[in-house]
């Protein structure tokens, strides 16, 4: 069954087309990346899929239902969660308390709760901190110990991208969008990461799109490729399929650093 | 490397520059007509009144300043010595020159038409009652001795600093405090320490100050070792060595101790200090709930004093027996205040629906907006029927529990309720604080785009926060009205939104110690809005002051007083990021070892 299904989505900022009637399907367990060239439109793909923008016209559907114009915040509650290309944590918080953010949308406790300290009250909270304790734990001693309480801000790059990821996944989500979720790792961090990307499916069973510039990333883990120009989808395939396709190639040339013809 | 520097070895330009500073301040002290209504009150009999208390710390702290260099991380600061004394001196003494040509121009050239205090009175308290040649002099004598003071502060040792510094300190105190504290001598029962500390006529006799500046020397140097915090941690230390349920029993020793304070405190305080204590309170009360709106969900409220009106509104509305529209039924105050709680809980969501949207300077503006649209709805003709106009509504009765009263007139005893009202609001505060609803206000508060995308409901996390501040202004203005026994469209004026602000800014912005700090510091020492404090002689400069207490704050201490954690990262953002880059380094190579 399709967990995503995107229909003619459109989206224009002005005068740009964004996004100009773009099909997907996503299934399952399947781990999908997003290329294209800068400003083919795969961010405003993720802003729309997650209500932070409307779709001017299209359809989506998460799980069989339509997901167009609901609040970002709602579509978070139905089981999408992304991480964003300029990584968006909450600066002055700590890590903790970052991913304890997260568990919002999977809680329910209000103001009474917390003023008269209920039991069910307590119990949440302890649940809320050993559930983004575990989540931490994805990335071994990271973002464990004594960084825990250290605000987000003093992170290291790679260390804040991390962060991202476990706040989303302290969301509960089903599907998962990372927007390029390697960038600016070094070589090191970005092979870790790659596995990682790999457990989000195996070990946590979700279902994962993410945006990726990096080509041997694209390679290692996507089960699917898709190729946005302008707003369009000129490819898709597994990704020899698509390295090889005059389309993606032309669309990358020009480019400084034609990483998509390589390999 | 440690240096020993010439004498003569400062800048000139610096050394003028800042006397001149310190001699502007000192006459605009006196064009304002503070020195000259500060000087009816004697300090210390025949040496110090308030007013030369005013200008005096002047020449202290620029004597102080001038004197000590910036220290330059990795160079060893100068070898301190004559040299800085001299500077002080120096700075002293062209401020007194210039405090005299000022005082001379003052006495030949009519400038009561700008400044209507600087007649003949302020002339004569600037040269000491002298004629203009030697009370110049004198002047002069006067501001180089204290920078020669400030800056022989700076040459001591930092313990013999703040055992002078504290000695001084706590004299001064006790002199400028000396109705309240005959007050609390009172309540201890103990009058006769004040008939020995006081002179008859006002002020600490000379003996007396001097043998209280002795007695906090000697504390101080005899006492190290033993003071309250290693009191505190030895108290402390005993606790956690305790069984469970030992601390169980303890705990509600201590509850009862504190229950017994509580009980004692307005007994203590006397009448017109637990009035100040009251204000203070309620104060308090509003600054938390402020709080909550601005510090903790991140939304400047400038219309705050709406909420505080509709609270002591619906209470006289709904209690009063001459209450104007009197189709409604007049009930008991226990009555009428959920009635009120809702009401405002209801106008919090009705004020906040179209304004959060809006975000920081926008959202200021409109509150703002909304503020004094209230006010004038009080105030106004339409309105008249329900709400008395300006003659408002009066005969508000006073609480009761059963057959205690709490009248208003009785400080003492509405003590006992508004802290009450403190305590619960506190707890609420920090309870939600670290909570869900707390730690979605945070998110909201660092980036709502994100906040909203990680699933929290942006609107109604918004709206909480304003009905949870409006529905504690509301309580506080129930309380107000209750106290008062009568409400006026005039109580509820825009000044008091602001100086609810300023409390909470100057005390640190979302710290809850901090606010408490910042409501005994301004309300109760400055006094409120239109109550006075305990210094009642600053009543017609307060403002003045808490205009250079937040400038003075907002330039060196923004995160405020006793700041929060999140609010102090914040603003030491930089500093804390080049340590983050330095974190960063060792990142990588604990990278190293992970991968290897
Ligand atoms: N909020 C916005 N307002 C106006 N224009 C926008 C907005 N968001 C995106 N655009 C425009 O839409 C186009 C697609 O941008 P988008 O960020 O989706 O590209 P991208 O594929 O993610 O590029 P990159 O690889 O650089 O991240 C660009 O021309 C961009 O300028
Ligand atoms: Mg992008």
């Amino acid at each position: 069954m399709p967990v995503l299904e995107i229909r003619g989505l459109t989206k224009a900022f002005g005068g740009i087309q964004a996004l100009a009637g773009i099909d997907l399907h996503v299934n399952k367990g399947e781990i999908v990346s997003v290329i294209g060239p800068n400003g083919a439109g795969k961010t405003s793909f993720f802003n729309v899929i997650t209500g932070m923008f409307e779709p001017d016209a299209g359809e989506i559907r998460f799980e069989g239902e339509s997901i167009v114009g609901l609040t970002p915040s709602t579509i978070t509650h139905r089981g999408v969660a992304r991480t964003f290309q300029n990584v968006r944590l909450f600066p002055n918080l700590t890590v903790l308390e970052n991913v304890m953010v997260g568990r919002h949308s999977r809680t329910s406790q209000g103001v009474f709760g917390a003023l008269f300290r209920t039991k069910a009250f307590l119990q949440e909270e302890q649940e809320i901190e050993d559930h983004a304790r575990d989540v931490l734990s994805f990335f071994g001693s990271r973002l464990r110990g004594y960084r825990e309480d250290q605000p987000a801000f003093a992170l290291s790059y790679a260390n804040r991208r991390r962060l991202e990821i476990a706040r989303a996944m302290a969301t509960e989500p089903r599907l998962l969008l990372l927007d390029e979720p390697t960038a600016g790792m070094n070589p090191k961090e970005t092979i870790e990461l790659t596995g990682l990307i790999g457990s989000l499916r195996d070990e946590r069973g979700y279902t994962v799109v993410m945006i990726e510039h990096d080509m041997r990333v694209v390679g290692q883990v996507s089960d699917r490729v898709v190729v946005l120009d302008h707003g369009i989808k000129i490819a898709e395939g597994d990704y020899d399929t698509v390295a090889s396709d005059e389309n993606v190639i032309e669309a990358y040339l020009g480019r400084p650093v034609n990483n998509g013809a390589r390999t | 490397m440690s240096t020993t520097r010439s004498i003569t070895d400062f800048e000139t330009k610096d050394v003028v520059i800042q006397g001149a500073l310190a001699a502007l301040a000192i006459s605009f002290i006196a064009a304002i007509g503070m020195l000259g209504e500060f000087n009816n009150r004697i300090l210390i009999t025949s040496l110090l009144s308030l007013g030369y208390l005013a200008i005096g710390w002047i020449p202290i702290l620029f004597g102080y300043r001038a004197s000590a260099e910036e220290t330059i991380e990795g160079i060893d600061p100068p070898i301190k010595g004559p040299r800085d004394l001299l500077v002080g001196g120096t700075v002293g003494a062209i401020a007194g020159i210039v405090v005299s040509a000022f005082a001379w121009l003052a006495a030949s050239v009519d400038l009561t038409g700008v400044f209507i205090h600087t007649g003949p009175g302020m002339r004569s308290a600037l040269t000491f009652g002298q004629g203009i040649g030697f009370g110049s002099l004198l002047m002069i004598v006067f501001c180089t001795a204290l920078g020669v003071f400030g800056a022989a502060l700076h040459v001591m040792t930092p313990t013999v600093r703040s055992v002078i510094g504290v000695a001084l300190g706590t004299t001064i105190v006790i002199a400028i405090f000396e109705a309240d504290a005959k007050e609390l001598f009172k309540g201890f029962r103990i009058r006769g320490v004040a008939s020995i500390l006081y002179s008859p006529t006002g002020g600490l006799t000379i003996v007396s100050a001097a043998a209280v500046t002795a007695l906090v020397v000697a504390i101080k140097v005899y006492g190290k070792g033993h003071g309250p915090r290693v009191v505190y941690e030895r108290v402390k230390l005993h606790h956690t060595s305790q069984t469970p349920e030992m601390q169980r029993r303890n705990s509600w020793i201590w509850g009862a101790a504190g229950f017994a304070v509580y009980l004692v405190i307005p007994q203590i305080l006397g009448k017109s200090l637990s009035e100040t204590a009251v204000t203070v309170g309620l104060f308090l009360v509003l600054g938390l709930g402020l709080n909550i709106v601005v510090g903790q969900a991140g939304m400047l409220d400038l219309g705050y004093v709406a909420f505080f009106a509709v609270g002591a509104y619906g209470i006289a509305m709904l209690t009063s027996p001459f209450r104007p529209a009197q189709w409604i039924p007049q009930l008991d105050f226990w009555v009428a205040l959920p009635i009120v709680i809702i009401v405002a809980a209801f106008v919090g969501i009705l004020i906040g629906t179209p304004v959060i949207r809006m975000r920081g300077d926008y959202l200021a503006i409109v509150t703002l907006g909304f503020g004094e649209i209230i006010q004038k709805l009080f105030l106004s003709d339409w309105w008249k029927p329900v709400v008395g106009g300006a003659q408002g509504i009066t005969n508000v009765p006073s609480v009761s529990i059963g057959p205690v009263e709490f009248a208003g007139a009785n400080s003492k005893m509405v003590f006992y309720l508004v802290a009450i009202l403190v305590a619960g609001v506190f707890v609420l505060s920090h309870r939600l604080q670290y909570s869900r609803v707390g730690r979605s206000w945070a998110a909201l508060r660092e980036d709502e785009q994100v906040a909203e995308a990680m699933g929290i409901n942006t609107v109604t996390a918004k709206l909480l926060a304003f009905a949870i501040g409006a529905v504690i202004a509301a309580l506080a203005g129930a309380l107000f009205a209750a106290k008062v026994g009568s409400v006026f469209p005039s109580s509820f004026k825009l000044l008091v939104s602001l100086v609810i602000l300023v409390v909470i800014i100057v005390g640190g912005l979302g710290s809850l110690r901090g606010i408490a700090v910042g409501a005994i510091v301004l309300i109760g020492v400055l006094g409120g809005p239109t109550l006075p404090g305990l210094l009642r002689e600053f009543g017609r400069f307060k403002l003045l002051i808490y205009g250079v207490i937040l400038i003075y704050m907002m330039l060196k201490r923004p995160e405020g007083l006793l700041p929060s954690v999140l609010r102090s990262r914040e603003l030491h953002h930089s500093e804390l990021t080049q340590d983050a880059w330095l974190d960063k380094a060792g990142d990588f190579e604990e990278d190293e070892e992970v991968t290897a």
